[in-house]
C-alpha cells in the first residue's frame, strides 16, 4: 500500500510544518514513510511543494498521476501539479488567491477561482475550503495550514488518524497557540465534512 | 521549525528525519570531533543541526569563511587524528579543491569526510557540476548514500573507511537526498573524548616536490586496494535475475526499484553504494553473467564509461536514452527501463498546463529592494556585475538590476575585467556580507593594486540569509552562538586602500541615492556598504510595523492614472485589485518603501502608526 499526499503554496504557508506532521503521525502508527520538500526558497514568496509517500515508496518523489491527495494551500498552485494527481484523487484547495507579482505586472494571467476549480474537477474530487477565514476565526490568520491539515484528515482511506496528527500538532507549536491550532484543525474538519 | 537536537534522539526509534540530519546524526554516532563548513543549498542543514548538539556532546563545530577554509580546518584536525566532517554543496567543492586535490598524497591520521550536496536539476545553483568527477580526480573514495536511513548508515562507514585507509571520504549527495525526509533507525551514540595528536613527519606531511612524487607513487598503489576494498564491500549490492542488467547509484536506485516494480520486469540489478574507486572486479563479476546493460545515473555518464570500459561487446546503453542534465523521477527511468527491455508501456496523456510563474521574490521589507530602487532610479548607462546571494534575485522582472552572475565572488573580478576591456558604462560590483568574506577579499585587494575604476556596493544585510541566516565574520556571533569580533567591512575596506568608502542605510531612499550618485562620479576604487538587517531577522527584533494604508481616490488620480509604481518594486505585499493599489496586511512589515514610490501619495499612514 502506497498513499501519495501532495502539498502546494506558496514560501511562507507552512507547508513544510503540516508535512512534517504527516511523516510524524506516519511514524506513530509504524508506518513506513519518504518525503521530498523545497528548501532555501521557502520564506522567499516562491512556489513550494512537499511531496509525502506513506507505505512501501522507495523514491522521494511521487510518480506522475498517482498523487491521491492533493493540498493546495493556495488555488493556482493546486494547477501546477494537475499532471500528478490520480484518478481517484481527491483536491482540497484553499480559496484564497496570492497574485504572484508575475501576474501584477502582465507577465502571466491569474485565472478566475471558478476556471482553476473548474479545470481541476475534471480530474478530482474537489474540496474548496476557504482557509483564510476559518483561520481568522480560529484565531490566527496565519494559522491556514492547520486548517487544511484538519480537512485531509477527514478523507476517505486516509491513512493517518486524527488524534496522532492533533497530538503531534500540539507537540509541534508553542503552548499559547496550541488553542488556536486545534480549533483550526476543527474547523477545516467541519468544513469538508458531508 | 526549531533546529533539532539530535543528540537527544534516542537510540533503537525511528525518526521522520531529513536527509541532512540524518547525515549530522551519522556523523554522532561516528563520534565526529570536528565540524566545520560554509552554508550552501543543500548542504546547509548539517552543520546548522551539528552546531546545536556541539556544546552538549563536547564536539568543535565552526561556519568557516569559505569552503576552502573548511576543509583545511578539517585538515588539520585529521591530521591532528581527530575524525572530522567538513559539508559544502557542490560548487563549493571547487573553491575546496586547491586543498582536495592533494590531500589524498597526503592522507589523513584520523578520519575526513567530505559531504558534498549536489544539485542536479540547479533548484538553487549555478549549475550542475557531477562531483563524482573530482572524487576521482582527487583519487578520494566516493559513497553515495541513496535515501536518509541510507544517508546516517553510509556517514558512519565513510569515517569507518576513512579511518582504515588514511584517505578522505567523499559522501556525494544530492538534493533529493539532502532534502528528502525518510523514517530512520538511530542507533548509539559513543562516549565523546577528544584525543588530539600531531605527530610530525616531513615526508608525508610536507609537500615539496621531492616527497609529492612519492606520495604520488604510494597513492597510486593505495588505490589498487581501495578498489579491491570496493569490490568486495557490503555497500555493492547484486541481484541477479536474468541476462539484462540494469547499474545504478545514489537516489536513481529508488527509481529504478519502483520502474522494475511497474513494470513487474525480469532484470537483474546493480545497485553500487561505492563509486569510487570504481569497483572492478565486482563489475566484471556482474557482467560475465549479462548480455546488456542499462547504466542509470543522473548528470554525467561516470559510471556508464566505466562500465563500457569493461564490456567488451556487451551492449551498453545510457546516455543515449537517458538525459545528462536535470534530476530524474520514476517516469523517466521507466520509460528507459521498458525501451531498455522492449516492453511496452501504456502512456498515460495528461493535460500539463503551466499556470503563471511564481518564482522567489525578494521578501517584503528587504533592503536589497530599496538599494535596487535607488540604483534603477540613476538613469547614467550602467553595468551591474552581480553575485550569489539572496540578492541575486534582485536579477529578475521587475528590479533587473544584475548583468552578470557567475560564481561566489565573480562580481568583483568580472567588473575589473569590464574595466580594463575599457567598456563605456559606469561598472558597479554588487556582492552580499557573507559573499565578500568568502571569495570578495582578494578580489578588492586586485582592483586597487591594479588600479581598476570601478564601484563595489557591499550588500550588508547582516546574516547569511538565503541559505538560512548563519552568521557570518561581521556579525560577531560564531556557529554555536558564541560571541567573537564583529569584523567592521568599513574598517576592513578602508586598510585594503580603497579611495573611496561611504556607508548607506538603503531604506533611507533619498539619502542612498545622492551618496551612489556621488560615488559613480569619483573614479578609482569605490565602495559602498549598503547596510540593512534582513528583513526576516527584523521580525525577531520587532522592527516590523503596522501595513500602510491606500488612500483609494487618489490611486488612479489624474496624475498617474493607476500608474502602477508600486507594482514595480516588486514586493509580494503590495498587489493590484480591480485597478488600484492593494496593502496584503499578512505580509507587509512597514518597510514604506511603496510610499516613497507612490508619485500621488496615495499610499500614506495615519500620524500615529
Amino acid at each position: 500500500m502506497i498513499k501519495n499526499i501532495l502539498i502546494a503554496g506558496v514560501g511562507g504557508q507552512g507547508i513544510l510544518f503540516i508535512s512534517n506532521i504527516l511523516g510524524n503521525a506516519a511514524i506513530v502508527q509504524n508506518l513506513s514513510v519518504r518525503a521530498s520538500e523545497t528548501h532555501g526558497m521557502a520564506q522567499r514568496g516562491g512556489s513550494v511543494v512537499s511531496h509525502i509517500r506513506i507505505g512501501s515508496a522507495r523514491a522521494p518523489l511521487i510518480p506522475h498521476g498517482e498523487v491521491d491527495y492533493l493540498v493546495a494551500l493556495e488555488p493556482v498552485e493546486a494547477l501546477r501539479y494537475l499532471s500528478y494527481i490520480s484518478k481517484k484523487c481527491r483536491a482540497l484547495v484553499s480559496t484564497f488567491r496570492i497574485v504572484p507579482s508575475a501576474a501584477q505586472s502582465g507577465i502571466g494571467i491569474y485565472p478566475p477561482l471558478e476556471d482553476i476549480l473548474e479545470n481541476l474537477m475534471r480530474y478530482a474530487e474537489v474540496f474548496p475550503v476557504d482557509a483564510y477565514s476559518l483561520a481568522k476565526r480560529a484565531g490566527n490568520p496565519l494559522t491556514g495550514n492547520t486548517v487544511m491539515l484538519g480537512a485531509l484528515s477527514t478523507m476517505e482511506d486516509f491513512p493517518l488518524r486524527q488524534d496522532v496528527l492533533k497530538e503531534i500538532l500540539l507537540s509541534q507549536v508553542s503552548p499559547e497557540t496550541a488553542d488556536i491550532n486545534l480549533r483550526a484543525f476543527e474547523l477545516g474538519r467541519i468544513a469538508v465534512k458531508k | 521549525m526549531a533546529k533539532p537536537k539530535l543528540h537527544t534522539l534516542k537510540e533503537g526509534n525511528r525518526y521522520f528525519l531529513l536527509g541532512n540530519h540524518a547525515i549530522a546524526r551519522g556523523a554522532l554516532e561516528a563520534g565526529l570531533n570536528l565540524a566545520s563548513a560554509y552554508p550552501g543549498t543543500p548542504s546547509s542543514e548539517i552543520l546548522d543541526a551539528l552546531a546545536s548538539s556541539a556544546r552538549e556532546l563536547g564536539f568543535y563545530a565552526e561556519w568557516s569563511v569559505n569552503e576552502k577554509v573548511a576543509l583545511e580546518v578539517a585538515i588539520g584536525a585529521s591530521y591532528s587524528g581527530l575524525r572530522c566532517l567538513t559539508a559544502m554543496k557542490h560548487v563549493g567543492v571547487n573553491v575546496a579543491l586547491d586543498a582536495l586535490a592533494t590531500i589524498a598524497y597526503t592522507g589523513v591520521s584520523g578520519a575526513l569526510v567530505l559531504v558534498s550536496a549536489d544539485d542536479p536539476g540547479a533548484h538553487s545553483s549555478q549549475n550542475e557540476q557531477d562531483n563524482r568527477i573530482l572524487a576521482k580526480f582527487t583519487k578520494i573514495f566516493c559513497l553515495e548514500p541513496y535515501d536518509a536511513q541510507s544517508a546516517m548508515d553510509y556517514t558512519i562507514k565513510a569515517f569507518e573507511i576513512s579511518e582504515k585507509f588514511s584517505i578522505p571520504v567523499m559522501l556525494r549527495t544530492t538534493t533529493r537526498i539532502n532534502h528528502a525526509r525518510g523514517d530512520v533507525l538511530v542507533g548509539v551514540l559513543p562516549k565523546s573524548g577528544m584525543k588530539s595528536e600531531f605527530k610530525k613527519n616531513f615526508s608525508r606531511y610536507v609537500c615539496i616536490p621531492a616527497n609529492a612524487r612519492l606520495l604520488h607513487r604510494e597513492l597510486n598503489k593505495k588505490l589498487e586496494e581501495m578498489e579491491s576494498y570496493a569490490s568486495e564491500s557490503t555497500l555493492n549490492n547484486i541481484r541477479l535475475n536474468g541476462s539484462y542488467g540494469i547499474i545504478t547509484s545514489g537516489v536513481s536506485r529508488n527509481y529504478v526499484r519502483e520502474a522494475i516494480d511497474a513494470l513487474g520486469a525480469e532484470v537483474s540489478l546493480f545497485e553500487l553504494g561505492i563509486t569510487n574507486p570504481f569497483p572492478k572486479q565486482l563489475v566484471k563479476r556482474f557482467l560475465s553473467k549479462i548480455d546488456r546493460i542499462l547504466v542509470v545515473e543522473e548528470l554525467e555518464p561516470f559510471l556508464e564509461e566505466q562500465v563500457k570500459a569493461l564490456a567488451g561487446d556487451i551492449e551498453v546503453s545510457g546516455k543515449d536514452i537517458l538525459p545528462r542534465d536535470g534530476e530524474f523521477n520514476v517516469e523517466i527511468v521507466k520509460n528507459a527501463v521498458a525501451g531498455f527491455l522492449g516492453l511496452e508501456i501504456e502512456r498515460v496523456k495528461r493535460e500539463d498546463i503551466s499556470p503563471v510563474p511564481r518564482p522567489p521574490v525578494l521578501c517584503p521589507g528587504c533592503g536589497h529592494r530599496a538599494l535596487y530602487y535607488a540604483l534603477k532610479k540613476i538613469t547614467e548607462k550602467k553595468i551591474y556585475s552581480g553575485d550569489i546571494g539572496c540578492y541575486t534575485l534582485g536579477a529578475l522582472e521587475p528590479l533587473k538590476t544584475m548583468d552578470t552572475c557567475l560564481c561566489m565572488g565573480s562580481s568583483l573580478g568580472i567588473a575589473q575585467g569590464f574595466y580594463h576591456a575599457g567598456v563605456e558604462e559606469d561598472i558597479i560590483a554588487l556582492i552580499g556580507d557573507s559573499t565578500f568574506f568568502h571569495a570578495g577579499i582578494p578580489s578588492l585587494l586586485n582592483a586597487v593594486y591594479n588600479r581598476a575604476n570601478i564601484l563595489l556596493i557591499i550588500m550588508d544585510n547582516r546574516t547569511t540569509a538565503m541559505t538560512g541566516h548563519q552568521p557570518n565574520p561581521g556579525v560577531g556571533v560564531t556557529a554555536i552562538g558564541t560571541k567573537t569580533v564583529a569584523v567592521d567591512l568599513e574598517e576592513l575596506v578602508k586598510a585594503l586602500k580603497v579611495d573611496f568608502v561611504a556607508k548607506v542605510k538603503p531604506s533611507d531612499l533619498e539619502a542612498s541615492i545622492e551618496v551612489i550618485k556621488n560615488a559613480i562620479d569619483l573614479s578609482g576604487v569605490r565602495v559602498i556598504i549598503a547596510e540593512e538587517p534582513c528583513a526576516l531577522m527584523g521580525r525577531k527584533l520587532g522592527l516590523w510595523r503596522t501595513p500602510p494604508k491606500v488612500t483609494r481616490e487618489k490611486c488612479e488620480g489624474y496624475l498617474c492614472r493607476g500608474c502602477r509604481a508600486c507594482l514595480k518594486i516588486g514586493c509580494p505585499a503590495v498587489s493590484w485589485e480591480r485597478g488600484k493599489a492593494k496593502m496584503i496586511p499578512e505580509l507587509c512589515t512597514g518597510c514604506d518603501l511603496c510610499i516613497i514610490v507612490c508619485p500621488v501619495e496615495a499610499i500614506g499612514r495615519d500620524e500615529n502608526d
